[in-house]
């Protein structure tokens, strides 16, 4: 165990704090005053201003890498499509396999268009 | 200089001044205005940006929020290296140097008790990740598995890593379980913030525990240490540590109690 002798550094701020953490505190925490010119921001709830901020401009959105919905299996049904097309192209290519090995299974070539 | 003004937050007055280059939201300089005996740190911003309308659109470009929230936060940074802030969320507005002297007298009671209750105090962020080669995040798969020889191979190597994955899991939830026992001990205070976003954050894994510690400022040291010593032993999963922060999520609820919606 090292032990510093001074007030730790900051860590992650800067140059890693993600951007992440910082909107999470601008946006979602901190003291909420009403000043003169009133925004929406002031009153919708914490998850609407995540949803906006992601939905709001799906495109700019998608630019960035943000699709996280997209590839999450509780949130998108593509997720799961896609987990099974790649289950799915991995067995096609098991499959072709055997074939080069004439090990094809009679049933396949029975059954098949 | 006309224009608005955009408040950061508000604190007792302090001694040792800001960075000179210090620039706040639309490159304008954090400016201190005292009103009986507190000081709200202020920046003027052009109407064209901050009156109702402008600042609705701004706030659904990303870049534009991003930016903003870069220059506040950078200002609440350097007030806290000086004193102890109380951060206001992005985007308090008002007309005029008086708007704000007047809501500062209006809520001069309640900023006193909640910048008495954080004085001396930091927030540190402690989130865990579950690193895992099936997460949406992290497709490409570190660890070569050999390839199957038989079906039978291939079904059991597919149980296996489903199990291994729960087995992971578990552990996550346990490790971040006892972490978030341990830090809380070692805490004033805690707050639970919902996982993040992978992708907005940037972090590979995927995020368990998104947990925010006030602890005063001279036991941060130790409190640090305590996050550190955790980071070994823990395959699979990973322990990061941010601040310290000023207190923001220890800020707002008094005072949103208080005034209600």
């Amino acid at each position: 165990m090292t032990t510093p002798s001074r007030l730790p550094e900051p860590y992650g701020q800067g140059s890693g704090a993600n951007l992440a953490d910082i909107l999470e505190r601008v946006l979602d925490k901190g003291v909420v005053i009403a000043g003169d010119i009133r925004i929406n921001l002031l009153d919708i709830e914490l998850l609407t201003i995540k949803l906006r901020l992601v939905v709001a401009s799906v495109d700019k959105a998608k630019e960035m890498g943000i699709d996280w919905w997209e590839s999450d299996p509780a949130l998108s049904s593509r997720a799961r499509r896609d987990e099974l097309a790649r289950e799915n192209a991995e067995l096609r290519e098991r499959l072709a396999r055997l074939e080069e090995l004439g090990l094809e299974p009679r049933r396949a070539q029975e059954e098949g268009p | 200089m006309t224009g608005l003004r955009y408040v950061y937050a508000v604190c007792r007055p302090y001694g040792t001044p800001l960075q000179a280059q210090l620039t706040g939201v639309g490159g304008d300089p954090p400016r201190l205005l005292t009103h009986h005996g507190l000081v709200a740190v202020v920046s003027h911003v052009p109407e064209a940006d901050f009156a109702e309308e402008p600042l609705r659109a701004h706030l659904e470009d990303l870049d534009w929020l991003t930016a903003v929230a870069r220059a506040h936060q950078g200002v609440i940074d350097a007030l806290t290296t000086v004193t102890t802030p109380l951060p206001l969320r992005l985007g308090t507005v008002f007309r005029d140097d008086s708007g704000v002297r007047t809501m500062m007298e209006a809520r001069e009671e309640s900023f006193r008790r909640t910048l008495d209750r954080l004085e001396g105090r930091v927030e540190w962020g402690v989130k865990v990740y579950v690193e895992s080669d099936r997460t949406p995040d992290a497709p490409a798969a570190p660890v070569p598995a050999p390839k199957p020889v038989s079906g039978r191979d291939y079904l059991r190597q597919r149980r296996e890593r489903t199990k291994s994955q729960d087995d992971l899991w578990q552990r996550a939830e346990t490790f971040a379980t006892r972490l978030h026992e341990t830090l809380s001990g070692a805490a004033e205070d805690c707050r639970l913030h919902a996982p993040q976003n992978p992708t907005l954050s940037g972090a590979s894994g995927r995020n368990v525990l998104n947990a925010a510690y006030l602890v005063p400022r001279v036991e941060s040291e130790e409190f640090v240490e305590k996050v550190e010593r955790t980071k070994d032993g823990a395959p699979g999963i990973r322990v990061e540590l941010t601040g310290p922060w000023a207190a923001y999520s220890f800020a707002g609820e008094e005072i949103a109690e208080e005034e209600g919606p």
